[in-house]
């Protein structure tokens, strides 16, 4: 049912448009599943589900790719039942393309009992205490059965605010778990491997990263390690020295980003694709987003307020229904979250779409200039690391 | 349209004589008056028919027997109203409740256009009970005056006037009037079963001499509501004063709960339908499993509501019973499985201990969080053309349920909605073929 239509090369890049001032890009990815348009945002759908909206109204809002977490999934409902359903695309039948991580950063991130060797990362299941280990060969091994369109190698993740010789070993073991994972895919002609590019805050380290994953066949890069608390200054840094470095017929992919702003600068630095978790959380706290920030529709003053959340958004939350019934519902029904999950996503999706086309159209810069001043009101609540890191791509904000 | 098909003569009289003169006010008589119940058959109390001119507009309709949408806080359950187009069938009546919107009283008014815009349902008809049928309230809290709600902020004393205060704020196409239905707890005197009828007729007079002066209700059509607990007299007594109001139609109320015998209620249910004029529907809330709707129908009762695919849902089941009395020989097997199914959850219940089954679960139902669906592929149930068989397997729903994923619900309810819908659509159908027989054997040998 899910099977890819055609064989060939599993990925192909087109730069569509290049912004003359900027490194921003727009480009058409050929996926197994169908063409995806970058800059893209992919929602995160972790265990085979987006969070109470469905595949069919996903793919109405526009998504044409999304995540799933290889260690959950791994968990449950497990690889061999998966395989028994045809793959992932067919578990939870979804007809788009998918992305599936390593499964190496929620072991480290969610399992407090994790050790990480050479071999692998060891660690104990949650829900039976099972002791397992997941190697490289491994995580591929789960990925080649979930069957997504693009496979995350195993890296060694350490915490972004952490320094010293753990950072060089993590990314030169990075390096090594790499050629492991490219050995170990079994079906390179219909699932894209990507790298990740680790090294920390360091320069030099990432720059080393750089220069050693590049020189491997792989048909796309991530950017990773980065996110996790680390200041923004340091974090748009690390960002345009990778894109930098990357080569440019390969999809750049910025894992873990996925604020308004976060997105505008870093496809101002070059980089294609970027995933979040926090559009669809923030709608379960009862937040949408809107051009000019948030809007936390939970909070008492939107009781009586019956505008939409967002009068220029057309997406079938905003068509229906008020800031005041939303409010209403909060307090107890879950469709209350969906409708905000089904907002949040549109936004997202329609926030790529302009950036897109103000590319193409050659008026990035004047996009990036509109999109502060809508979002901050005025230059003085501008985040000085965004107008830095835009000023360090040529675009400058009066 | 004339005036003379009127269903609620006694109203329309009262109104055109205060009226007189006033060409438009004859008008807006005519309009509060059209709703229209036509019989086409009456098959051993069972009655087949349809309800005409409903609605703002006057254009919708609905089959009888039949169910209402149910909500919560005006929506239905986990739906939006993209995942609600999908269900095949969906009632034309949406049953909202006061207990669940009673907090947004203040937000109404302000607002002023009526709660199925707000709701983002313009274009439904609307009825308005006064408790959610999803959630039984603790008994000992009304009196002479007042009839206590349960709202999310604990409970609030309706008075008559407040009451109306906040259907005029609604604007429902019909409502339940207020009424004292604290008869369902098993304890029930006499006296108290005559304090329910005493009271509900003294709010119904209430009501309806407020709504003679509130011009946003002209619209609107008022349910009277039936008590009496357990004493026949009572009921007969709270059936023939009722029936004297201009009433849109009525409700059977106190029949809910376990605590009366089966056989009091079908009785009392018979005997008070009788006593009601035939050309104006009879409603029910609070009974909703399959065998039990065909007794109630059987005695007279026309419209239901959806609260049992609801709880259905919420226990993380699947509606699997089989309601075609008329299968082709292929389906015949089929349906044959499905019952088998719905068998054994008595039997298996206990094998999985990761996944604790509801006491409640009937036999029409599947309880998907079983261990043995984790690797069923098939549809949820073979055959049913709804978004979530169409689209996923068991092994799926089984997924979603065990890693507490809300799209579980949104997928169960879409299912046990349209299950329901066409259960509904069946009844009708055997009906009209004379073949309720046939339906009725299919229904309780499932109920074992």
């Amino acid at each position: 049912m899910a099977a890819p239509s055609s064989r060939g090369p599993a990925l192909s890049l087109r730069v569509v448009a290049e912004c003359g001032l900027s490194k921003a890009r727009a480009c058409e990815l050929r996926l197994p599943h169908g063409p995806v348009l970058s800059p893209v945002f992919m929602p995160v759908g972790t265990q085979g589900t987006m969070k109470g909206i469905t595949a069919r109204q996903l793919e109405g809002l526009g998504c044409r790719i999304c995540l799933g977490n290889t260690y959950h999934l791994g968990m449950r409902p497990g690889p061999e039942l998966i395989k028994q359903a045809n793959g992932l695309h067919g578990f939870m039948n979804w007809q788009q393309n998918l992305l599936t991580d390593s499964g190496g950063f929620q072991m480290v991130s969610l399992v407090e009992l994790s050790e990480v060797t050479e071999e692998g990362v060891r660690f104990q299941s949650p829900y039976n205490g099972e002791e397992i280990l997941l190697t490289p060969e491994k995580s591929i091994e789960i990925q080649n059965t979930l069957g997504s369109d693009i496979m995350m190698q195993l890296d060694d993740v350490v915490s972004s605010t952490v320094t010293g010789p753990r950072v060089e070993e993590a990314m030169y073991r990075s390096i090594r778990w790499l050629d492991r994972c490219i050995a170990a895919n079994s079906k390179p002609d219909e699932q894209n491997l990507f790298a990740i590019i680790q090294g920390g805050l360091d320069p030099a380290l990432r720059t080393k990263c750089l220069e050693e994953m590049t020189q491997r066949d792989v048909p796309g890069f991530a950017i990773g390690g980065l996110s996790g608390g680390e200041a923004k200054d340091h974090f748009w840094r690390m960002v345009t020295l990778s894109t930098d470095h990357l080569p440019r017929g390969k999809p750049r992919y910025l894992m873990g980003v996925g604020y308004a702003t976060d997105l505008v600068v870093c496809v101002a630095l070059g980089c294609d694709m970027f995933d979040c978790v926090f559009p669809t959380r923030t709608a379960r706290f009862g937040s949408a987003l809107v051009p000019w920030g948030s809007l936390p529709v939970k909070n008492k003053q939107f009781a009586k307020d019956f505008r939409p959340i967002d009068e220029n958004c057309d997406c079938p939350t905003c068509r229906r229904y008020s800031r005041a019934f939303l409010h209403a519902l909060v307090r107890s029904e879950t469709v209350a979250m969906h409708l905000l999950t089904v907002h949040n996503i549109a936004y997202q999706l329609n926030l790529m779409r302009s950036i897109r086309e103000s590319i193409v159209e050659q008026r990035f810069p004047q996009f990036v200039r509109d999109f502060m001043r809508t979002m901050y009101g005025s230059q003085e609540r501008y985040p000085p690391w965004a107008v830095e890191a835009l000023a360090s791509v040529n675009i400058t904000l009066e | 349209m004339t005036c003379r098909t009127l269903s609620r003569p006694g109203k329309r009289d009262a109104h055109a004589r205060e009226a007189a003169g006033a060409s438009q006010d004859v008008d807006t008589a005519c309009q509060l008056t059209r709703m229209k119940l036509s019989l086409s058959k009456v098959v051993s109390g069972c009655r087949l028919g349809t309800l005409t001119n409903l609605g703002k507009n006057g254009v919708q309709t609905m089959e009888l027997p039949g169910c209402l949408l149910y909500t919560k806080t005006g929506s239905p359950p986990h739906l939006t109203h993209d995942t609600l187009q999908a269900i095949k069938g969906v009632p034309a009546i949406v049953q909202l409740t006061l207990s669940t919107l009673v907090e947004l009283h203040e937000v109404l008014e302000e607002y002023k256009e009526g709660i199925g815009k707000f709701i983002g349902m313009p274009e439904s008809v609307l009825y308005c009970s006064l408790h959610d049928p999803g959630s039984p309230c603790p008994p000992g809290y009304n009196n002479n005056k007042t009839v206590s709600i349960w709202g999310y902020g604990g409970r609030m004393e309706m008075t008559a006037s407040k009451f109306m205060s906040m259907q005029r704020a609604l604007q429902p196409d019909w409502f339940q009037c207020l009424s004292d239905g604290d008869t369902i707890s098993g304890e029930t005197s006499r006296k108290r079963a005559k304090k329910s009828v005493d009271r509900s007729l003294f709010f119904l007079d209430e009501c309806l001499q407020l709504q003679e002066k509130s011009p946003e209700l002209q619209d609107s059509v008022m349910v009277g509501v039936i008590e009496g607990g357990d004493m026949l007299e009572e009921r007969l007594r709270s059936a023939r004063e009722t029936a004297k109001r201009p009433v849109g139609g009525f409700l059977l109320d106190g029949f809910q709960g376990q605590a009366m015998a089966k056989e009091t209620k079908l009785k009392l249910m018979a005997s008070v339908t009788a006593e009601l004029p035939e050309d104006k529907p009879r409603l029910i809330h609070g009974i909703g499993k399959p065998d039990e709707v065909l007794e109630c129908i059987e005695r007279g009762v026309d419209m239901f509501e959806s609260s049992f695919p609801y709880q259905v849902t919420e226990r993380g089941c699947a509606l699997s019973f089989s309601y075609d009395y008329n299968p082709d020989p292929e389906a015949a097997v089929i349906k044959q499985n499905g019952i088998q199914d719905a068998g054994k959850n008595g039997t298996e219940k206990g094998i999985n201990e990761t996944s604790k089954a509801d006491p409640e679960i009937t036999s029409f139902e599947i309880f998907l969080k079983e261990k043995r669906y984790r690797d069923d592929f098939g549809p949820l149930v073979h055959g049913c053309t709804c978004y979530c068989c169409r689209n996923h397997s068991r092994a799926y729903v089984h997924h979603l349920l065990v890693t507490n994923e809300l799209l579980a619900g949104v997928l169960l309810m879409m299912h046990n909605f349209q299950h329901y819908f066409s259960f509904f659509h069946s009844i009708r159908d055997a009906l009209r073929d004379d073949r309720l027989d046939q339906l009725k054997k299919l229904i309780f040998r499932q109920a074992l």
